[in-house]
């Protein structure tokens, strides 16, 4: 294959992606927020916030599942196709929690 | 000339052999145009694979938010019982095989056998620590007679839990329920488990390949979809952790 025809393979290919190297100084970095935000949502739960304290836990849980889809999954530094596929996996996900949720939360059932 | 991929048409035009037999790199399967199309496809396949992953795990979680919310009670006394203190260091375990299978894959990207070799050996004790807290947990809970099916009381939830004194004892009937609870946290702690059990016998495989040099000429793609399978069960537990062990502590 010449130099040449390469380069047509890669300006026509539709799937090309140009691979990027994580710095270990990022994955470092990540790696201590997520020991904080772990320290941080334990000593969440030891306060008595009421209703908050599952919000506060799941919102540290989303946040420390994005940090580790986004730098250690390389999501961030990925072609749009894998972005894509991930973001419409989630969006699915989330659908078919939030409807079956709402039907059993929003159903004045009573007494269980 | 080789055709263009967007082109339907040149498609169907027939190779001539000067395009059949080309110089390429050994790791380059013959349907792949380039090594970064491949591995593109092979990253895509596996991201298929974990979101499928995704909505098993997703219907377990749900099931556990919905039986939550019907009996309430129970599972605030049920989640009493868990050590948070074991929680906590499994997070940390799982967080640090994390960083050192991403570690790992950075190796095998500046094809560096020895720190490739390192991290994954790092990331598969780190692995079967996890394991270990977990059993020891698991067998604490049987002691307290907490495993539905096997070895259950309901005890514990029908007197004034010490630790807990101005919480009432549950009715009888909704401490049966705390069943609900333990068999719900078997189930997803267990298939939680399961996974990194199969994480960690494919990590011995990978480690023995990689001994032998075979992730650092070029071609990694095993090796970082298998670091996206670990991150994966990493996401779980950081979703197992808060629902299970902390969200009901001050209820």
């Amino acid at each position: 294959m010449t130099e040449h025809s390469k380069k047509e393979i890669l300006d026509t290919e539709p799937t090309h992606h140009e691979v990027h190297i994580v710095s270990p100084k990022i994955y470092a970095v990540i790696f201590i927020t997520l020991l904080f935000f772990t320290g941080l949502t334990v000593a969440a739960s030891y306060l008595e916030l009421g209703v908050f304290n599952a919000v506060v836990a799941l919102a540290i849980a989303c946040t420390k599942a994005v940090l580790v889809i986004l730098f250690f999954m390389h999501v961030k530094y990925s072609s749009r196709l894998t972005k894509l596929t991930v973001a419409a996996g989630f969006f699915t996900f989330l659908i078919l929690i939030t409807m079956s949720l709402t039907d059993y939360i929003s159903r004045a059932w009573g007494l269980w | 000339m080789r055709c263009n991929p967007l082109d339907s048409q040149a498609i169907a035009v027939p190779a001539t052999k000067s395009e059949i037999v080309h110089e390429h790199s050994p790791h380059l399967e013959h349907h792949f145009a380039t090594e970064s199309q491949q591995r593109e496809a092979s990253n895509f396949g596996m991201w298929l694979f974990l979101l499928t992953e995704i909505m098993f795990f997703g219907g377990m979680f749900t099931a556990y938010l919905i039986y939550r919310i019907w009996y309430y009670p129970a599972f605030v006394a049920g989640s009493h019982w868990m050590i948070i203190w074991a929680g906590t260091l499994n997070t940390v375990v799982l967080i640090c095989s994390s960083f050192t299978m991403a570690m790992g894959v950075h190796s095998a990207e500046i094809r560096n056998r020895k720190l490739l070799l390192r991290y994954l050996i790092a990331t598969l004790l780190l692995g079967c620590v996890f394991l270990g807290i977990k059993a020891f947990e698991w067998h604490d809970e049987w002691e307290h007679h907490h495993v539905p099916g096997l070895n259950f009381s309901i005890n514990e939830f029908t007197h004034v839990d010490p630790r807990y004194p101005l919480d009432k004892p549950l009715p009888r009937d909704m401490a049966e329920k705390t069943q609900d609870y333990f068999s719900l946290y078997f189930l997803l702690t267990g298939v939680h488990a399961l996974h990194m059990l199969i994480g960690v016998s494919i990590l011995l495989f990978i480690i023995f390949h990689a001994w032998r040099g075979a992730y650092t000429t070029g071609n990694m793609n095993f090796v970082e979809n298998f670091g996206l399978y670990w991150h994966f069960v990493d996401i779980v537990w950081i979703f197992l952790f808060p629902l299970l062990y902390l969200i009901s502590r001050h209820q």
